[in-house]
């Protein structure tokens, strides 16, 4: 049956994210020297602008995961994961069946929660302290920070930035494996997506 | 009417205060004030007769501004002696040693035409006398009041003229000065009576500083913002401010970094010889990227703001290669030296394609560059000379003077400079630099009439030695060493929308690759952190693909 599984909130806070994020790849990168596209200084402004647009957008998006208790989505497990990794190198090649159902309770299959709980404590973390204290390099002796190095902080940043880069690659790339291929796209916008769990009559999580 | 009283109690007070916040220069004064004057000069008794020398021009000076001499003999104008409060240095014209003419010592009379006295001609000057402190040279405001590049100081007293022209030296023609007229129509200085000196220091126009040259003296505002003939029309006394004849902002003592900001009364520090004294420590517009006020903790205004020196159409000198002094001469096409009426050999003089002197028998071989790049250096205000005293490395560059600070250092901020070079004479025996005896026209030792080395050097270095400059004679025995002298660059400050953007210096090859020590963006970045990057962002794009092949691969072999 179809059922409301993303709710509007979290399709907007996933699909605003994403083209901040890809927004302050390209930017930063450029920072980086990696390319040249805006120029130095615009790209300054505008890793600036959307690093705030980010933070805001979290705000929110924590307030509403915590409120709505789906922080819960993100708890390890262990259950079914070889199965999932078992899955995605020979399964899917064999046609097999998915191991992981999706259900109201249990919106991500295991490596996922692995995959998203990274991305969320570690990745954004790292690379929102290690970007504040960039930006606020002139403050840094007022905060009692004189030990800390600009370098080091860069360095963070910078490796942060690889790995949401990675992230990014395997995730989009993921995403587009449903079937039909944009299957878990469609959901993403829709909000609905077919799903055969008992659970999925309704019960909240 | 609500609204309009909100509209009042909010937008008003919003409106001043951008007023205040932005520099409205509209109704800054800049009139040379003459105008605002007390005292008509003109109308002075004691100043309508004739003068026969500058001295009795001062005397009758200092019968009303009975302190002036006093305070002058205080200045570094006069006593060209500067004790470093923080090296211990003794510096000052009179002590330094420099890359361009050398030193002082035995040069008197053509040094000194830039002293702000009357009759320095040798080591017995006396520092005491009142009424050899030349009072016109500064105040002149008819801009007739010459100095010939010789007289020790004194004003031309007497057409000087050469083949029956009147000589022209540094744009002035050296006509016979009118003492009377001069005195009469004192006045505030200018930038045109500072630049008498500053703007033709190294022997011409622009020579030695490269931000200083005539092109100041009417500059429009792409040249200089502050300056501008049309616009704020800025002398340099605006900035340079004096308090008892002491002008502020020498450059043996600079503050690289003022935290003080605005000078307003009750809180001035020594003047307004810095950006930060008008411009506060804050001085950009707040916008999303607050980024150019943070940079003022590391980086000077100049940094940013002179884009490059010597823009004013005259060049500066970048090179000075003595060591190629006297190799050429005017020969005759047996090979033989050509004599002039005093027996002595010709000067050769060769010009470079803009027409700037490249090579001077007497002075040997030069560069000369426009819209000069700076160097960009820490500098914490504090710059160490390399006196005759001090031992050199001859195999190595020496620093005539060594600009200090770090990126560790917090007084210390990114500055451009003029770096100039070339080779000079030092003493192969002791390793020392040497001073050269290079004017005396009618002597038989010094350099540009005689072209000998070896007499110039014992000369100059005697006279060094009486004067406790130096503690050895010539030996005998000199060679020429790689040298380099750093000219701090602050004037010159391009129009805002000419300043340098931030990828002049944040990229990999910018203005700043060369300074090393501390982390930049843009410029900088971790390579193995980098190539591990690089290596994970292509594994798994490839990864990636492998699956995706794999599953169109198997897909195709099953048709559903």
């Amino acid at each position: 049956m179809k059922v409301m599984i993303y709710k509007r909130f979290e399709r907007f806070w996933h699909w605003t994210q994403a083209a901040l994020i890809v927004a302050l790849m390209i930017t930063g990168f450029e920072i980086h020297a990696v390319y040249s596209l805006f120029g130095f200084e615009r790209a300054v402004n505008l890793h600036i602008i959307l690093a705030w647009s980010l933070i805001v957008l979290w705000a929110f998006a924590i307030f509403w995961h915590l409120t709505t208790g789906e922080w819960r989505h993100y708890i390890p497990t262990t259950e079914k994961l070889m199965a999932m990794v078992r899955y995605y190198s020979i399964g899917m090649f064999r046609d097999e069946e998915k191991p992981f159902k999706k259900s109201l309770s249990a919106k991500h299959n295991p490596l996922q929660r692995l995959a998203y709980l990274g991305f969320k404590l570690a990745i954004s973390p790292l690379i929102w302290i290690s970007g504040l204290l960039y930006l606020f390099y002139t403050d840094w002796p007022a905060l009692g920070l004189e030990g800390l190095s600009l370098g080091t902080v860069a360095m963070v940043h910078t490796a942060a930035a690889i790995a949401m880069l990675v992230f990014f690659i395997a995730h989009v790339y993921l995403a587009l494996t449903g079937r039909p291929f944009y299957a878990y796209v469609k959901a993403m916008i829709t909000g609905y997506e077919e799903i055969e769990d008992a659970e999925a009559s309704g019960k909240k999580p | 009417m609500r609204l309009r009283r909100l509209m009042r109690k909010i937008a008003f007070p919003i409106l001043i205060g951008f007023g205040l916040a932005g520099p409205c220069h509209a109704d800054l004064q800049t009139a040379t004030g003459e105008a605002s004057s007390t005292a008509d000069h003109g109308a002075f008794k004691i100043l309508k007769r004739e003068f026969k020398s500058g001295p009795e021009v001062t005397e009758a000076c200092l019968s009303c501004h009975t302190e002036a001499a006093e305070q002058l003999h205080q200045t570094t104008h006069w006593t060209w002696e500067y004790k470093h409060p923080v090296t211990g240095q003794l510096l000052g014209k009179k002590h330094e040693i420099n890359v361009f003419c050398g030193s002082l010592r035995s040069n008197y009379r053509r040094c000194t035409s830039c002293h702000i006295g009357y009759g320095w001609e040798d080591r017995d000057f006396d520092f005491t006398s009142e009424r050899n402190v030349d009072c016109l040279v500064c105040h002149d405001t008819t801009r007739t009041y010459v100095k010939p590049s010789a007289a020790a100081g004194h004003p031309a007293y007497h057409d000087i003229t050469r083949d029956g022209e009147i000589v022209v030296e540094n744009n002035k023609p050296l006509k016979a000065v009118d003492l009377a007229l001069v005195a009469q129509n004192v006045g505030r200085t200018s930038r045109f009576t500072c630049g008498n000196c500053h703007f033709y220091g190294g022997g011409a126009d622009g020579v030695k500083h490269g931000d200083l040259d005539s092109s100041l003296i009417a500059p429009d505002k792409s040249l200089d913002v502050h300056m501008d003939a049309e616009g704020l029309d800025f002398s340099c006394a605006t900035c340079h401010t004096a308090e008892a004849h002491d002008v502020a902002g020498s450059h043996y003592s600079m503050q690289a970094r003022d935290e003080h900001g605005i000078d307003i009364p009750g809180r001035a520090y020594g003047g307004r010889a810095s950006c930060e004294s008008c411009h506060g420590t804050r001085p950009h517009p707040a916008n999303v990227n607050n980024k150019l006020n943070d940079h003022v903790n590391k980086v000077s205004c100049q940094a940013c703001h002179i884009p490059s020196f010597a823009r004013g159409g005259v060049a500066t000198k970048t090179l000075w290669d003595w060591s190629q002094a006297t190799l050429k001469l005017k020969r005759d096409e047996a090979g033989e030296l050509v004599l002039n009426e005093q027996g002595k050999p010709i000067r050769v003089v060769e010009y470079d394609e803009h027409g700037h002197p490249s090579y001077m028998s007497h002075k040997g071989y030069f560069e000369h560059g426009e819209n000069v790049v700076p160097e960009y250096h820490w500098f914490d205000g504090q710059i160490r000379y390399t006196l005759l005293d001090d031992e050199i490395d001859p195999a190595e560059i020496v620093s005539v003077n060594k600009i200090q600070g770090s990126y560790d250092d917090p007084d210390a901020r990114i500055w451009p400079f003029k770096r100039m070079v070339g080779k000079q004479p030092y003493d192969k025996q002791t390793n020392r630099l040497l001073a050269t005896h290079v004017y005396g026209p009618d002597d038989k030792t010094a350099l540009w009439s005689n072209y000998d080395w070896i007499k110039a050097l014992e000369v100059g270095q005697r006279e060094a030695v009486l004067t406790g400059e130096a503690e050895q004679e010539f030996s005998g025995e000199f060679g020429f060493v790689k040298n380099e002298m750093y000219w701090p660059i602050t004037h010159m400050v391009a129009p805002k929308e000419n300043a340098l953007k931030c990828a002049a210096c944040h990229s990999p090859k910018g203005r700043l690759a060369g300074l090393g020590g501390f982390y930049m963006p843009g410029r900088d970045s971790f390579p193995w952190l980098d190539r591990i990057g690089l290596i994970l962002v292509l594994g798994t794009l490839g990864g990636v693909l492998v699956h995706l092949l794999g599953r169109i691969l198997v897909s195709r072999r099953k048709p559903s």
